[in-house]
């Protein structure tokens, strides 16, 4: 299943080596990554898949929640269907 | 590909726009659960419903999380009670109504609907029943929604039934006085009622429908307003165009919800209904369209004309993004749960009047508008039979769930809680009598454009 990571908050050190870090550590594989700086906010999206993945989606998805929360990011990971279903015929 | 843009375009819709799937709604037909004895149907009745929706609130639930759509509600529908319980020997269909209710609470969904009669062109024994028993049933219950079909383009309309339901409708008021009269609020009275319409309190499991459907409502005023004002002076074929856009990205969600449902539930997909369902938070309104069309408020001239776009264009947006659309599909404009109606009818732009002309080009009709409540049965039979007529001529669904509170008079508001919102009460044009005309009873002929063969 392919998934899509959003992150969104103010810039800092090292937000893309903690998100990589938790799904490195659940085998969820990271396919593509796009990020911008807008008005000092940050905004990453990136697909991954977790077909070869142990953890439920909404384990991976409270993980990545309260990291976030933790200094001060929103992180949503959903399943990239809704994107595809919405922008594309 | 889809882009960074995309992505974070969905997820603002649904962060700030309010997006929302309204509702998972299962239909399911109660029809095989008729028995003589009124205890054994009620148990064969609460049987069905949690053995087939034993899973839905969860299904539901894990949709919402892997997605991050919310899915508001879960809710069952199920085939009228004046036919399921036909077979019953007995003078009242409470019983029954109690039984949904558990039901509902053991299942966790927050509305059952189908303690309903469909009586257009007359009544049978159980008809009867079930409408006598509505009052009673209403207030003894939390969970259970009530709907009357009395009128439609092919029987007419039965005038009968109009003069009853304003008594009925009063009855429900009293006897839940001390609720703000809202087992009003769960009381749909209509003219040509989709028998697949998935949002209460009208919903009922239509008697053509498969053993079970899931069917989904979708929603989003909050998304149509947001991308009408980047539109600022643009003319109104830039504003169909654009509404027709964004209706087709928020019902494309909704039948992707709908196939999930269905192949995870393992029951067949019924119907998507394409409706602009407002709350009463702030970002949520269809009024706040109206208005940003550029009225100043809705209710002024030109209002009607703004809904007709609107209903229009979400219909056909919506309609290439679904492989089945149904129920009522259009945009609600019920008064009290819309932020935007509320303030019009507060500032005193909004009339009933004004709202009853607009029933003739919206999705359904009078919606959630709390009257005075020493207004007279018939004045309230008289505000259905004109709804009604608008739907029978008109070929389309119209209703009326208004709330007579008890006590309360033009310049009080009521609070109904949570998504039924708050309504300052509206004024009715009662000092003239509508009572000989609802006396005569009888059937209003079907109308001309009924013979269509």
């Amino acid at each position: 299943m392919k998934l899509v990571v959003t992150i969104v908050g103010k810039d800092r050190v090292g937000i893309i080596a903690m998100v990589s870090n938790i799904l490195a550590e659940n085998n969820v594989n990271i396919l593509n990554i796009n990020q911008n700086i807008m008005d000092g906010f940050f905004n990453m999206v990136m697909i991954a898949e977790m077909g070869d993945s142990k953890i439920k989606l909404a384990e991976l998805q409270k993980l990545l929640h309260e990291k976030g929360e933790e200094i001060n990011l929103d992180i949503k990971a959903q399943h990239q269907e809704i994107f595809n279903v919405m922008h594309k015929i | 590909m889809i882009t960074i843009d995309d992505i974070l375009e969905t997820n603002r819709m649904i962060t700030e726009n309010k997006l929302d799937v309204r509702t998972i709604t299962m239909g399911i037909s109660l029809r095989d659960c008729a028995h003589p004895n009124i205890t054994q149907f009620c148990q064969n009745v609460y049987d069905k419903i949690t053995r087939s929706a034993e899973f839905l609130v969860k299904t539901g639930e894990d949709i919402e999380a892997e997605y991050g759509i919310p899915i508001i509600h879960k809710r069952v529908s199920v085939t009228p009670i004046a036919i399921a319980a036909e077979a019953c020997k007995t003078d009242t269909y409470v019983p029954v109504a109690e039984a949904m209710d558990r039901a509902a609470r053991e299942v966790g969904i927050n509305f059952i609907g189908g303690f309903s009669a469909l009586v257009e062109k007359g009544y049978t024994s159980g008809d009867r029943i079930l409408i006598n028993s509505i009052p009673q049933a209403l207030a003894s219950t939390e969970l259970v929604c009530s709907s009357v079909n009395l009128g439609s383009t092919k029987a007419g309309i039965n005038m009968d039934c109009v003069r009853e339901m304003g008594e009925v409708i009063k009855r429900t008021a009293e006897l839940t006085r001390d609720r703000e009269a809202i087992g009003c609020a769960k009381l749909v009275v209509f003219s040509n009622a989709p028998g697949d319409n998935p949002f209460m309190a009208g919903a009922f499991h239509g008697v053509s429908e498969a053993e079970k459907v899931v069917s989904v409502g979708v929603s989003g005023p909050g998304v149509v307003k947001h991308a009408l004002e980047d539109l600022k002076g643009a003319d109104f074929t830039e504003v169909a165009e654009t509404i027709k856009k964004t209706a087709f990205k928020i019902t494309r969600v909704g039948q992707l919800v709908a196939r999930e449902a269905s192949k995870r539930l393992g029951v067949p997909f019924g119907i998507i209904d394409l409706s602009l369902a407002p709350t009463p938070a702030v970002g949520d309104s269809v009024a706040h369209i109206l208005e940003e069309m550029g009225l100043e408020s809705c209710g002024a001239p030109g209002t009607t004309a703004a809904l007709a776009l609107l209903n229009d264009a979400v219909k056909k947006g919506g309609l290439m993004a679904s492989s089945h659309v149904g129920g009522l599909s259009g945009a609600f404009i019920p008064v009290s749960e819309d932020a935007g109606m509320i303030n019009a009818v507060a500032r005193g732009s909004l009339s009933i009047e004004k709202l009853e002309a607009m029933t003739c080009v919206c999705s359904v009709g009078l919606d959630m508008i709390a009257i005075a409540g020493d207004t007279s049965a018939a004045t309230i039979s008289g505000i259905i039979a004109d709804e009604a007529a608008i739907g029978m001529i008109n070929n389309k669904t119209t209703a009326v769930r208004v709330i007579p509170v008890p006590g309360k008079k033009v310049g009080d508001s009521v609070e109904f809680g949570g998504l039924l919102g708050y309504c300052p009460i509206v004024p009715v044009k009662s000092e003239y009598s509508s009572a000989a005309f609802i006396a005569r009873g009888g059937r209003i002929p079907a109308p001309i454009r009924s013979l269509t063969n």
